[in-house]
């Protein structure tokens, strides 16, 4: 018998405007747009379903606008979905460095509950007990004026640390895990490189043991070795945290390295989903033949 | 009546207008906003805070509180940083005895209505006593946001991390919270709180107090409160704990007291002298002093 999903996305809808009865059929990859044009609603994405299980990686791909990182922001709570439901399942005691959070929404977590139901409160709680996000810019995902340890240890804060020394503790330990010199660890991040702006995020995001990982374009705007590093890192945290990830990029050779599982998106909808080797060498939906065939 | 208090009051000047300056509707408002402060101790409550004769930012939240509460019976202390002499305390214990018809004193003991700006008095308060701080910034949650309706959210999801994420910067940039007044603390374990500019010194005086503390910011138009018996407690990490102004080994030059928060003056020669903040208790010593 499989394990139980950790998340179970059912129908994730986002719009953007009043929306209408025929949003349906004036948006998505038949019409060929995301707007409608009988109101002018912009869907984001609509009736995205998908099932992650523990310790798996799925991968969205998709091109700009086909609403693959709108996906992961109603994932981790930063947008409200205009329709569908997301159930958790996380067993008793899974937050391993989340302090008493985990206490506060337990209820939520059994897979029945659907927690875009929940209060702003519990939402949050979820999000800082298990959740952790890698953002494509930077600047999303980290405070510049704080500094690099300042930005790990605030999902510790955030989880009810209050020991200043265990925090910096860990936030040193997570940053040499990402390869961030030691001594760099008390400067602002506004001061690091690119890619090690990408590894104070990824430290950042780890900080809490999240059960589930989400990357958006991580490498995307990273020259080549440095995008290779970034990938090693994940790669090998993945391993060692055990965790479920989620990636989304436009960059097949990304979503062949990190993810067993695909979605393809486009104009906000699937086309396509399978085994991530399956799509790339066999791609059903013309989109994926083109996306797959127009690789460098 | 004790011979420290003043019976003397103003009858010029206030004719004209109601009793307490401000009107009785506005009075009515002020006072069932107070409620509201004391049944959610440490919530800023909004207010239509009233135009006065001083402007906004010196003292008119803390003004019309006391304008609200005062009646004939009353008798009243101002102070501005523990000193009853400064123009600020001068002018407004004037006004609010003129327009009220109050007594007034500098005997924090025998006062029933005290309103101060930037210090809590050293004596011991009673419950029968009302404690009425000005305040220029209430919201404690500005240093890290500057959007009122992203702070009140805060507030209502209880979402502090921000702030507490600035507390463990300091501690890396300088190895203490370089906060000096307006600590913030935590009230009732619900609300984080702005306490006023009061020091560092006076913070551990709102815990668990016997006397009801009353906030008001005229300027920015709110109003909060400590009721007595309130557990206030300052911020601190578990390594790092709060600790207030150390004067071990300084005394007032004046008075000779230990047990009381200092200023520092410096002299013409370049030393320096230390003289109680608070001017009503140092007086009062000084009178003991004299008499042995």
């Amino acid at each position: 018998m499989r394990d139980q999903p950790l998340l179970s996305a059912r129908g994730l809808t986002r719009f953007y405007g009043t929306g209408c009865v025929s949003c349906p059929e004036n948006t998505g990859p038949a019409a060929a747009t995301n707007r409608c044009s009988a109101c002018g609603t912009i869907v984001a994405c609509a009736e995205v379903s998908f099932d992650l299980y523990p310790d798996e990686t799925i991968g969205i791909v998709g091109e700009s606008g086909s609403g693959k990182s709108t996906v992961v922001r109603l994932l981790h709570f930063d947008i409200e979905p205009s329709a569908g439901s997301l159930s958790v399942t996380i067993p008793h005691g899974a937050g391993r460095q989340s302090g008493n959070g985990q206490v506060h929404v337990q209820h939520l977590l059994d897979g029945t509950a659907d927690v875009f139901g929940a209060t702003a409160f519990e939402r949050r709680m979820i999000r800082n007990t298990f959740m952790g996000i890698v953002y494509q810019n930077a600047a999303a995902g980290l405070r510049m004026q704080v500094s690099a340890g300042g930005n790990v240890a605030e999902r510790l804060i955030a989880g009810g640390w209050r020991s200043v020394g265990a925090m910096r503790d860990r936030a040193a330990w997570l940053l040499d895990k990402t390869e961030i010199p030691l001594e760099r660890m008390d400067e602002l991040p506004r001061n690091f490189s690119g890619g090690m702006q990408q590894r104070v995020q990824i430290a950042k995001a780890l900080s809490n043991s999240p059960v589930v990982l989400l990357l958006d374009e991580v490498t995307t705007g990273l020259d080549l070795s440095v995008q290779a590093r970034v990938l090693d890192v994940i790669r090998s945290l993945q391993r060692e945290f055990r965790l479920a990830l989620i990636v989304v990029s436009h960059d097949l050779g990304v979503i062949r390295l990190l993810t067993s599982r695909t979605m393809v998106m486009k104009h906000g909808r699937v086309i396509e989903t399978g085994l991530t080797d399956q799509i790339l060498e066999d791609p059903q939906h013309p989109y994926t033949q083109l996306l797959v065939s127009s690789q460098l | 009546m004790s011979e420290h208090i003043s019976t003397e009051t103003n009858q010029l000047g206030s004719a004209g207008y109601n009793y307490a300056f401000i009107d009785e509707g506005a009075k009515r408002e002020i006072r069932r906003k107070l409620l509201k402060a004391v049944a959610i101790p440490g919530y800023q409550v909004p207010f239509a805070s009233r135009e006065l004769p001083i402007a906004r930012g010196w003292g008119t939240g803390g003004l019309q509180i006391t304008l609200s509460l005062i009646g004939p019976e009353d008798v009243l202390k101002v102070i501005d940083q523990g000193c009853d002499g400064s123009v600020n305390a001068v002018n407004i214990r004037n006004f609010v005895s003129r327009v009220a018809q109050v007594p007034t004193t500098t005997d924090t003991s025998q006062a029933t209505l005290i309103q101060t700006r930037h210090r809590i008095p050293e004596e011991w308060m009673s419950q029968d006593q009302i404690l009425i701080l000005q305040v220029p910034i209430p919201e404690s949650l500005r240093t890290v946001e500057a959007s009122e309706r992203e702070t009140r959210r805060m507030h209502a999801e209880g979402d502090y991390t921000r702030l507490w994420l600035y507390l463990y910067e300091d501690i890396v940039r300088f190895g203490e919270i370089s906060i000096g007044a307006r600590y913030p603390v935590m009230v009732n374990r619900r609300y984080i709180m702005d306490p006023s500019p009061i020091p560092r010194w006076d913070v551990p005086k709102l815990h668990q107090s016997d006397v009801l503390f009353l906030f008001g910011a005229g300027r920015e138009k709110r109003l909060y409160a400590i009721p007595p018996h309130t557990d206030v407690q300052p911020l601190e990490f578990d390594d790092v704990p709060f600790r207030t102004e150390d004067f071990a080994g300084k005394c007032c030059a004046r008075c000779g007291a230990e047990d009381a928060y200092l200023d520092e003056i410096v002299l013409e020669n370049g030393q320096r002298s230390y003289l109680c903040s608070d001017t009503g208790r140092c007086d009062k010593n000084a009178r003991c002093k004299e008499l042995e």
